[in-house]
């Protein structure tokens, strides 16, 4: 704020309220003194039949009016309101946002500080914390990945056993701390429409949906050149490439014929987000428990 | 001459034609606006109301037309009926401004019905209180410069040594709010019935509240606080309790309220001083507001008897009472900590209408019930009786909607700030609205009394002008003879 402005502001609040002190003080007539019935003096004024008595301001009243200048007098000397002037307390509301947030971070020193020690597989089992796990997941992680945990289009499912990244507590871990970013290459430019659906026929044959046994043939040949890198040579996937495994008939991205060649065509770049900057340490460990736990009771794959 | 004008002394006469036609259509707005207001409660109880012709019946489309009836139909044509009455008989002279009058008149009707049209098909400025587009805004501020003219015309040629004290009210009303809308309405027109506001930001959201705090403060309290005036001693036969208070209280309520407006927006992005002073400057708003209703009350002293005849002085009396409540609990509200509960509640709601059904409207009917006798040349109004089955009525229903609102307004801020001891919130939003649902169906039912009373208000109006008319016919007819 510029000097004038801070003045400006300065100026006309000290004017309105020194102005208001005086119309206050010079109509009071408290100390009126009680001749003979002062409850029926009048001003002399008539108006339409209606008259004015002079009687002085209540008592109760004026003291109220003061109080009321006292506070707000001590209140603008103590807290940001004159201008650019900030107060004898140094009170800001950001400061009060940190000063909030510090006091929460040490709260939850407390409530999670305790569980950071524990090994992941036995804090599974704990159901205070899973309770407090689920709350956290609905915080954080149910907007896309569901509030049952069981995933989305291009959102992982996380109740069962088909882990893209790892279903180790180390692993799981490891992704909410750093997050983790998928890269499916598009492959419309390089192979050519026709050896897309060649490819899409042999990866539906891994889950035994494939329609032309022909094209079955001519996509093995073109996965084992270009997709076994990742995926391997069996395309049962890479956890250390990020590579799904093709075989389980699980999808992130669909399983029909046609979204499986929209993927190897155009590619796909599914993003995990890094939750290290926005959540502590000990919630992380928490929350990795917590997803931990959502497979435990999933039936084994095969 | 009948109806339309009335003798003073030996040559005088005072118009009274558009004070007649401002009164009754008070009461007609009255009973549009407020049914709106139960229309769109039964909306937030039984949702399915929303779909009767969408997308026009939407809550968000009828919500600014249930506002704009009231505060500024019914509200307004009060205030214009009450200020030309009383400041013909206070200054002892017809109103000045010749056909300006009539244009008042029928240029607020017009902008009446141009609301009632344009806010259901969604145009809008988006300005709470201040929703109507650039064209409307336009002839409104026609229609307040020709008031401004009348009124103050009227003031200079004042027969009286003196200005009364609900003058003062009045004037500063008229004033204030002519600044406050062209300010607030300031726009870029982009089509006929499309504009985007000429501030930016949080000076945008600065100027908005700086205009709806004074919507309250100027319209809905210094316009009703100059109706207090006239109407309380007049209908109590007593005189005005202290003429000091009023300079004192008068002075203080007019320069403070202009200042209050950022109480709406604590703990947003309104830089910290701004915040502050809105909220010193409605604590120290307390004591002023008071002043009027001491005044009022203690007007009355000596003159207590009368309550239990006249339901009308009944009116003006708990309208200050309501007064009093929410001009206590409204300073309470600017604190900052208070807010940061009440904020985004029912508990607004809730205090919006202890000042607006129970100060603004009850101190409205009182003096209509005043008024429309004198009009119409009777003793009183067609029923006395009906006039006290209005007033229990509308204390009722105003009691039962307040109160609604203050259990959900507390229930929801509480919920809202709940947290578990990992940081999560304890309860989603809408378990506080299904804890808020029994609120809400108190609400309609409070609503719908008040609106029962000013359904029988219309029903005692109507029977009073006109057995009028039917009196005037059978005082022609020997005449003829």
């Amino acid at each position: 704020m510029s000097t004038f402005w801070s003045l400006w502001i300065i100026i006309l609040t000290v004017i309105n309220l020194a102005l208001l002190f005086w119309v206050l003080m010079a109509n009071r007539k408290v100390a009126v003194s009680d001749e003979d019935d002062p409850e029926n003096r009048t001003t002399g004024h008539v108006y339409d039949g209606i008259e004015e008595y002079d009687n002085p301001l209540p008592r109760w009243w004026f003291m109220m009016f003061l109080a009321t200048f006292v506070f707000s007098i001590i209140y603008l000397a103590a807290y940001p309101g004159l201008g650019s002037y900030k107060g004898f307390l140094g009170w800001t509301s950001t400061g009060e946002l940190a000063n909030d947030q510090a006091k929460a971070q040490e709260s939850y020193e407390k409530t999670f500080g305790k569980y950071i020690q524990m090994p992941i597989e036995e804090l599974a089992q704990d159901p205070k914390a899973m309770k407090m796990g689920t709350r956290l997941f609905a915080n954080n992680c149910a907007v896309c990945h569901g509030a049952d945990g069981g995933g989305a289009f291009g959102f992982p499912n996380l109740t069962d056993h088909d882990w893209i990244y790892g279903g180790t507590p180390e692993a799981i871990k490891t992704t909410l701390i750093n997050g983790r970013q998928a890269a499916m290459p598009a492959w419309g430019d390089i192979l050519g429409e026709e050896k897309i659906a060649e490819v899409a026929q042999f990866v539906l044959s891994l889950s035994g949906r494939a329609e032309d046994d022909n094209m079955v043939t001519k996509g093995k040949e073109i996965f084992a050149q270009n997709c076994a890198t990742c995926h391997g040579a069996d395309a049962k996937g890479l956890v250390a490439m990020g590579a799904p495994n093709l075989t389980d008939d699980i999808w992130l991205y669909g399983g029909d014929p046609a979204e499986i060649r929209q993927t190897l065509r155009s590619g796909r770049n599914g993003m995990m987000p890094s939750q290290a900057d926005k959540l502590r340490e000990d919630k992380i460990h928490l929350l990795t428990a917590y997803v931990y736990s959502l497979s435990l009771d999933a039936p084994e794959s095969k | 001459m009948g109806s339309h004008s009335a003798a003073v002394g030996e040559q005088q006469t005072y118009d009274y034609k558009v004070v007649r036609q401002f009164a009754i259509m008070a009461v007609v707005w009255g009973v549009f606006g407020m049914g709106m207001g139960v229309f769109i409660a039964a909306q937030l109880v039984w949702p399915s109301l929303n779909d009767l012709v969408q997308p026009f019946t939407h809550f968000g489309r009828l919500r600014p037309l249930h506002t704009n009836a009231v505060i500024f139909a019914f509200g307004g044509c009060a205030l214009f009926a009450t200020s030309y009455y009383v400041v013909q008989r206070t200054c002892q002279t017809k109103l000045f401004g010749g056909f300006l009058v009539p244009f008042t008149f029928w240029g607020w009707q017009a902008v009446i019905v141009l609301a009632a049209i344009t806010l259901p098909q969604g145009m809008t400025s988006s300005k709470e209180y201040a929703e109507l587009e650039w064209p409307i805004d336009i002839l409104i501020t026609l229609v307040w410069v020709s008031y401004a003219v009348v009124f103050f015309g009227t003031i200079a040629k004042r027969k009286t040594s003196h200005i009364y004290v609900a003058n003062w009210f009045y004037g500063a009303f008229i004033v204030t709010v002519a600044m406050l809308h062209v300010v607030n309405s300031a726009a870029v027109p982009v089509t006929l019935t499309k504009s985007y506001s000429a501030y930016a930001g949080a000076m945008d959201a600065m100027v908005q509240w700086w205009y709806g705090h004074n919507a309250v403060g100027f319209f809905l309290t210094a316009g009703f606080l100059g109706m207090m005036y006239y109407f309380v001693p007049k209908q109590a036969g007593r005189p005005v309790y202290s003429y000091q208070l009023s300079i004192v209280h008068f002075w203080a309520l007019i320069s403070l309220y202009i200042w209050a407006g950022s109480h709406h927006l604590h703990y947003s992005a309104l830089p910290d001083w701004a915040q502050s002073l809105g909220m010193v400057m409605s604590l120290i708003l307390l004591a002023p507001s008071w002043g009027g209703m001491i005044n009022g009350i203690m007007t009355l002293s000596g003159a207590w008897h009368k309550l239990r005849t006249d339901p009308t002085l009944r009116f003006l009396v708990v309208s200050l009472s309501f007064y009093g409540m929410s001009t206590f609990e409204g300073p309470m509200m600017a604190i900052k900590t208070v807010n940061a509960l009440s904020h985004d509640t029912d508990w607004t709601i809730g205090h919006v209408h202890s000042g607006a059904l129970g100060w603004v409207a009850m101190i409205s009917i009182g003096s209509i019930y005043h008024l429309l006798p004198v009009l119409t040349g009777r003793k009183e109004m067609w029923s006395v009786k009906l006039i006290n089955i209005h007033f229990w009525l509308a204390t009722v229903g105003t009691v039962l909607y307040i109160a609604a609102m203050w259990v959900n307004g507390i229930t929801q801020g509480m919920m809202w700030r709940a947290f578990n001891e990992d940081g999560t919130l304890t309860y989603s939003f809408i378990q506080s609205v299904v804890a808020s649902e029994p609120g809400y169906v108190v609400r309609v039912i409070g609503g719908a009394f008040f609106v029962a009373g000013m359904l029988i208000m219309a029903y005692n109006t109507y029977r009073t002008v006109a057995s009028e008319r039917s009196e005037e016919e059978s005082a022609a007819a020997p005449q003829a003879a």
